[in-house]
């Protein structure tokens, strides 16, 4: 059964989200089941990351097909990294969802489009094949357009029109792709896709297929200059959903370009100038967007855009210690984005307003409360040893030795500016007098509701506090595990093989 | 459109055309059809018994919500996905086929059951959408 072990959290998720379709009506019930089923994912993503880290990389030819005819699944380390991390991140909101999104909004099936949601990205992480990899981008936004419109608020339809007309955008841009890749080489998965990119002789075309992935993927994981439905829509839905969506869905955006640059697309000194020309802008717009915003989860998003740049930036350098950094931020950033946009709903439960001008007073008023959301702030910041300082140690060692100087002064500048807009915030809505904020009659603030809901907001923001602690503590082992998967990907020979010399099992 | 023609033939029809849907589902394999068109003409049945009947007679002869297909579908194909992993350690969607071909029906496989699967799933989707709108409108 070990042999397909690299499935079972896949297939756990598609498990999980047809449960829960039986229980259609039934909330509470759901409620339990998405935690548990949440609870399992883990301990599997747990165990299928300690066996590719013992065995190395693995495969499943899906229906027995041989690569490169069938689909493969395929988990190196950075894969099993990525699932865990979904697993971590997917527990984490499973809680939070069942504390604070109110039951009109779960009776319209939110936790099992918030299961598929989670197969999506599981599925995206895992696959070897590029157009399986389309179907799992298109399963994540079917389900993020349902959990962004759930409950139909206008702001929220306003924001949904956005996201999904890009989204879809972005899907096509994909799909074009795709179709010209196939032309050019008549092959869908990757690895094989890999050789054969390799020997076709028209550059051009492969170039300008490669801008076209560059494109779609950009649109979804908001690079500069395709960002602009980020900031417009995550701060309409419940946090819960935001939480999900800054942790998890312009990642597997970054996780892409990573794969396909580094696998499909490689020695191309022209496309590595593009992203490092669009990473340097990214850092710098979503520093400054984020800067001159006032509504909390406004500012969040605005640094979600600002940090992408840093993971872009790593991979535009393509080097290794380049690469150890890219991978090591984006190990940080979802534990810290996804706990950030959680806070945000925590801050919006107990004063009702998410505007940094009205909110106020609260370390005076809920010390261990802010002492608890120092953490993930600060982390982001990157304040040492919090977890956000040591990624950018191995991006600005990579720009001194690659000479680009302009990336180390884009660097420098988005954590300032990082640094400045949580200060502004940490004085606004820590330190500042509390102020009056007229009572909202109908709202449900943290005081009234039960202990049982307050625990199921905490508990998953200490969880994923206690993770980004570890990243920032154990930065050694977090170095070690991104230091093994740049050099996986830098030598994706292994890659390779692993698809296409496995043999059919009997 | 209450029409006593229409509501004749849609009593006719609405046996015709489930057959025939099963008939295009088992077809599917080899020869264009499959679970998808056969879900379709299995819900477009149903929608035209709904246009001569009214959605309550409808709705009274599936008994049922046909939402609750979905899942029952998603199940299924789930099962024939999985059967290869737990019998025999094949990986996830091997194909699985009893020796012998059935009478009427043709082989019978792994791939079969996921097909019928989809036809739930295409069935409950499509009724799921349009009993909705037409309660709505």
């Amino acid at each position: 059964m070990t042999q397909q072990l690299i499935l079972y959290p896949l297939l756990l998720q598609m498990l999980l989200a047809i449960i829960l379709m039986f229980f259609w009506r039934k909330i509470n019930a759901q409620r339990v089941i998405s935690m548990l089923g949440s609870l399992v994912h883990l301990a599997v993503s747990i165990g299928v990351f300690a066996y590719i880290w013992n065995n190395g990389t693995q495969t499943v030819q899906a229906g027995n097909w041989e690569a490169p005819f069938g689909i493969t699944f395929i988990a190196d380390t950075f894969a099993a990294t990525m699932v865990l991390l979904t697993s971590i991140a997917g527990l984490a909101v499973s809680i939070f969802s069942s504390g604070s999104v109110i039951g009109d909004r779960l009776r319209f099936g939110y936790f099992p489009i918030f299961h598929f949601l989670l197969l999506g990205l599981t599925g995206a992480f895992l696959t070897g094949d590029i157009f399986n990899l389309y179907v799992w981008f298109e399963i994540i936004i079917i389900s993020s357009f349902v959990l962004i419109t759930i409950g139909g608020e206008k702001a929220q339809l306003e924001g949904a029109v956005k996201y999904f007309t890009l989204n879809f955008l972005a899907s096509m841009i994909f799909l074009t792709a795709i179709a010209v890749l196939y032309g050019l080489t008549g092959s869908l998965n990757m690895a094989d896709l890999a050789n054969k990119v390799a020997a076709v002789e028209n550059r051009a075309l492969v170039e300008i297929t490669a801008i076209l992935f560059l494109i779609g993927f950009g649109i979804k994981s908001a690079l500069f200059p395709l960002y602009f439905w980020l900031p417009a829509s995550y701060h309409t839905p419940p946090s819960a959903v935001s939480a999900i969506f800054g942790g998890l869905l312009t990642k597997v955006g970054v996780y892409a370009l990573v794969r396909v640059f580094t696998l499909i697309f490689v020695d191309d000194v022209f496309l590595d100038q593009i992203l490092l020309v669009l990473a340097i802008f990214t850092l710098f717009s979503g520093a400054l967007g984020a800067l001159v915003q006032n509504n909390i989860r406004k500012v969040f998003s605005y640094l979600i855009i600002c940090h992408i740049g840093y993971m872009i930036i790593g991979l535009g350098m393509f080097t290794e210690v380049a690469i150890a950094g890219t991978i090591f931020y984006l190990v940080h950033d979802i534990v810290v984005k996804t706990n950030l946009f959680m806070i945000s709903g925590l801050i919006y439960r107990i004063k009702g307003s998410n505007s940094m001008r009205a909110l106020g007073g609260f370390y005076a008023n809920y010390p261990k409360l802010s002492l608890l959301m120092f953490i993930p702030l600060f982390s982001l910041v990157g304040i040492p040893p919090l977890s956000g300082f040591w990624p950018k140690i191995s991006l600005i060692t990579a720009s001194f030795e690659s000479g680009s100087y302009w990336s180390l002064a884009a660097i420098i500048f988005a954590s300032f500016i990082t640094l400045v807009v949580i200060a502004k915030l940490w004085a606004e809505v820590f330190w500042k007098d509390a102020t009056e904020i007229p009572e909202r009659p109908k709202f449900r603030y943290y005081h009234k509701i039960r202990n049982i809901k307050k625990v199921q907001i905490i508990v998953p923001i200490v969880f994923l506090s206690l993770v980004s602690l570890y990243i920032g503590f154990g930065a050694e082992h977090i170095q070690t595990l991104s230091a093994r998967i740049a050099s996986e990907l830098i030598d994706n020979q292994q890659y390779i093989d692993a698809v296409l010399n496995t043999q059919k099992s009997e | 459109m209450k029409t006593l023609i229409l509501r004749t033939a849609s009593n006719y029809l609405l046996p015709l055309l489930l057959v025939f849907s099963v008939f295009i589902l088992l077809r599917g394999h080899y020869l264009p059809g499959g679970g998808f068109v056969g879900g379709l003409i299995a819900a477009i049945a149903f929608v035209l018994h709904a246009f001569a009947n009214g959605l309550d007679n409808t709705k009274g002869l599936l008994r049922f919500h046909p939402g609750f297909l979905m899942p029952v579908g998603l199940g299924l194909a789930f099962i024939s996905g999985l059967a290869p992993v737990i019998g025999l350690d094949d990986p996830f969607m091997t194909g699985l086929w009893f020796p012998e071909p059935f009478p009427v029906i043709g082989s019978v496989g792994s791939a079969l059951f996921f097909d019928i699967g989809v036809y739930l799933v295409v069935i409950g989707v499509t009724l799921t959408i349009i009993f909705t709108i037409s309660e709505s409108a």
